[in-house]
């Protein structure tokens, strides 16, 4: 094809919204008449210019203060492309900017500046149920949604058993669609989504409403839209499903992209946003370096199965957390230990160095290493946080205890043989182990 | 894998330009919704209604018996001999429909307006679906007219070729005023408060319960200017078999059509800001 196999370039998009114009209040009698009859004229001025950007400059600093306060940069000069067959999960908090590319992308809105280049057939999904009308029937809305949606008629015709037995709504077909039930509803909706064959698919957050077998079919539906090798891109808050279904991710901050990579990456890092984000801290000096009479702390880091320094773990990934110290003084017993503990703060475990090779044994002056490991499949999914001490044994006097010192994020998976399993949720709890399950049966 | 689509279409979204023409290649590729937004909106109408399209008749009957009974017998306004009956129904038949229709789709877009946050679609495609809805009431009415014109032995002329022309000057003028209004109403919503007292006011402005020989002669030309003038009186003139009124025919096609035109333009470039400004 002559687009090189892009199916979705976009350039230096940005996108501004007027915010309304704050009310003004007034207190005396007459300045309230006053306002009143001045009212109209100023509510044209005010309603007119929402869709005027003339006088907003690109560049930042042309901006005056009175406009910025009512200018919103929904979007501010995000780039990227797409590359056909490839899916790409969009993430990053409220207010990043993800509803309004999608928009941009499903040609609802405009950009403000920038441009999009699109190649192939976009079918947009940014709600279940569009333009459903409460007094049709379930065959009749099933006809309209799906044009709304973009089939043609002769693919709705073609599709529709298909799309009613998915529904598993049969029965009541030619029952007006308000006398539904709201999970009847949503399930004929998204039988007719499911059955876009486009060539594009831009999915926002929205599916993620129903129950959780509902938000299943909807994975397994994706997954199967991406195994076909459509280009799909996809909104969405759920970090498991983004890392499970996308082969890329952007991750958006305040309408301008933070960064795009593979999936797992980015959403590591995504978790580990607004933490401080250190797997590896070291002391260069010994001056600086935390401790007491008898050892010190130079270094802490969170390590791979192979060894390597690393942030983010998938939830099957055995996690080691290694600190090096210096003992200073020979002849004591001591004790390394970490404490691992959760974003709410929650302490996970305890875990004490009973190496049986130092097991109630003096240690001789010199480096060591101390490593931990801990096994996949155990702690849950999100940020944990490394509590890092050693205390000498008989007495026992506290060397260092530095809390914060390095953090990983777990993150969630569906594969089978995880505590989630094809789960859709992040299951609750300080830890996520995957035990072992018998369930014997005995005929009645 | 999909044999229904056609080859990849190459699409760019830039920012909207000032002034951008009605793209009609556009509004092909969307003709199946186009078809199922008509269709919906005439099968909801007379949902869970007793009358069903009964109602379609009984609206202009029974206004066409309240405006004989004050006008016809009471204020007794001179007709040019024709029964004030038979005079009201053949112009309150496409005044009902010109009414309807132009509110309708002037109220277009606010009303859809949770469809067009979620869903692309040619704009256009929502004020002219009332336009094209509102059609089937207006075929159902004919009967009424049709039973009125029996009744009064009116014998039919060769002015009757004149009806097609006319029913798409009838759907011209709702057209330019929803393009217009619509727009408006999405930036403004006054519209939505002014129409119902406007259209109440727009009968008078028409000879649908008066004659237009009543109007002084100094004002004829500023009286033909009105489009909805040359509907109503073209319709009295093509049924009633009377000289066809060729001086408010022409100046009300040349508005209607410019009205049409402006409209398009004017929805055209609202059109992308719509879903910003709701």
């Amino acid at each position: 094809m002559s687009n090189n196999g892009i199916a979705v370039n976009v350039e230096a998009l940005s996108k501004v919204y007027r915010l309304g114009v704050k009310e003004q209040t007034s207190e005396h009698m007459s300045e309230l008449l006053l306002d009143f009859l001045r009212s109209p004229v100023q509510n044209f001025r005010k309603y007119r210019s929402l869709y005027k950007f003339d006088d907003v400059e690109l560049d930042e600093s042309s901006v005056t203060e009175a406009q910025a306060e009512n200018i919103l940069w929904a979007l501010r000069g995000v780039s990227f492309s797409v590359r056909e067959g490839e899916v790409v999960g969009i993430i990053g908090g409220n207010g990043a900017g993800k509803s309004t590319l999608l928009k941009i992308l499903s040609r609802i809105t405009p950009p403000t500046r920038g441009k999009v280049d699109i190649h192939g057939r976009v079918s947009s999904l940014l709600e279940v149920g569009t333009g459903f009308h409460p007094e049709l029937t379930g065959r009749e809305n099933v006809f309209l949604n799906g044009t709304i949606l973009g089939m043609r008629k002769k693919e709705v015709v073609q599709k529709f058993d298909e799309i009613v037995s998915f529904s598993g709504v049969e029965k009541f077909l030619d029952t007006p669609v308000k006398r539904y039930s709201s999970g009847m509803r949503v399930r004929l909706a998204f039988a007719v989504a499911a059955h876009l064959e486009p060539e594009i698919l831009i999915v926002d957050e929205v599916l993620a409403v129903g129950d959780a077998a509902f938000q299943q079919k909807c994975m397994n539906k994706m997954q199967a839209v991406g195994k076909e090798g459509r280009t799909v891109l996809f909104v969405s808050h759920n970090m498991p499903a983004v890392t499970s279904l996308c082969d890329r991710v952007i991750w958006l901050d305040q309408g301008q992209k933070v960064t795009e990579g593979p999936a797992q990456e980015i959403v590591g890092k995504y978790l580990l946003e607004g933490v401080e984000t250190t797997a590896h801290r070291v002391w260069k000096s010994a001056a600086s370096a935390p401790g007491g009479k008898f050892a010190q702390l130079r270094e802490v880091r969170v390590v791979s199965e192979a060894g390597s320094v690393k942030g983010h773990y998938d939830i099957q990934e055995p996690i080691g957390i290694a600190m090096e110290y210096d003992v200073l003084q020979g002849g004591e017993v001591m004790l390394p230990h970490f404490r691992i503990r959760n974003d709410n703060g929650v302490l996970v475990f305890v875990t004490l160095d009973h190496d049986p090779e130092w097991y109630q044994r003096p240690r001789p002056a010199g480096r060591y290493v101390s490593t931990v490991r801990i096994p996949g499949n155990l702690l849950n999914e999100g940020p944990h946080f490394v509590e890092c001490s050693l205390i000498t044994r008989h007495p026992d006097i506290p060397q260092f205890h530095e809390t914060d010192v390095v953090t990983f994020a777990v993150m969630g998976s569906m594969e089978p043989g995880t505590a989630r399993g094809d789960w859709p949720g992040r299951l609750k709890g300080v830890v996520s182990p995957a035990l072992q399950w018998e369930t014997r049966y005995s005929e009645a | 894998m999909n044999s229904t689509s056609d080859k990849s279409p190459a699409v760019t979204i830039k920012p909207p330009g000032k002034w951008e023409v009605i793209d009609f290649r556009e509004l092909r590729d969307y003709r199946d919704l186009f078809f199922f937004l008509v269709w919906r909106d005439i099968k909801v109408l007379y949902a869970q209604t007793v009358m069903g399209f009964a109602w379609a008749i009984l609206n202009p009957l029974i206004q066409i018996l309240v405006f004989s009974i004050i006008f016809g017998k009471v204020a007794k306004l001179d007709t040019d001999g024709i029964p004030y009956v038979l005079f009201s129904t053949v112009a309150i038949i496409p005044w009902a429909y010109m009414s309807e229709a132009m509110s309708k789709s002037s109220d277009s877009l606010v009303s859809g307006q949770a469809m067009l946050g979620k869903i692309y679609f040619p704009r256009l495609i929502f004020p002219v679906t009332p336009i094209l809805a509102k059609l089937v009431d207006f075929s159902i009415s004919l009967l009424l007219l049709l039973a009125v014109m029996v009744y009064y032995r009116v014998e039919p002329t060769w002015n009757l070729l004149l009806l097609p022309f006319l029913i798409v000057l009838m759907m011209t003028v709702p057209a330019g005023i929803g393009f217009w209004l619509s727009a408006l109403a999405i930036r403004f919503r006054d519209v939505k408060f002014a129409m119902p007292f406007m259209i109440r006011m727009l009968i008078y402005s028409a000879p649908i319960l008066y004659t237009a020989s009543s109007i002084p002669d100094g004002y004829r030309f500023l009286y033909s200017l009105n489009p909805i003038v040359a509907v109503i009186e073209g319709f009295r003139a093509c049924l009633l078999g009377t000289e066809i009124p060729w001086e408010f025919i022409f100046p009300g096609t040349i508005v209607s059509i410019l009205l049409l035109v402006s409209g398009a333009m004017y929805f055209r470039r609202m059109e992308r800001v719509f879903v910003d400004v709701i």
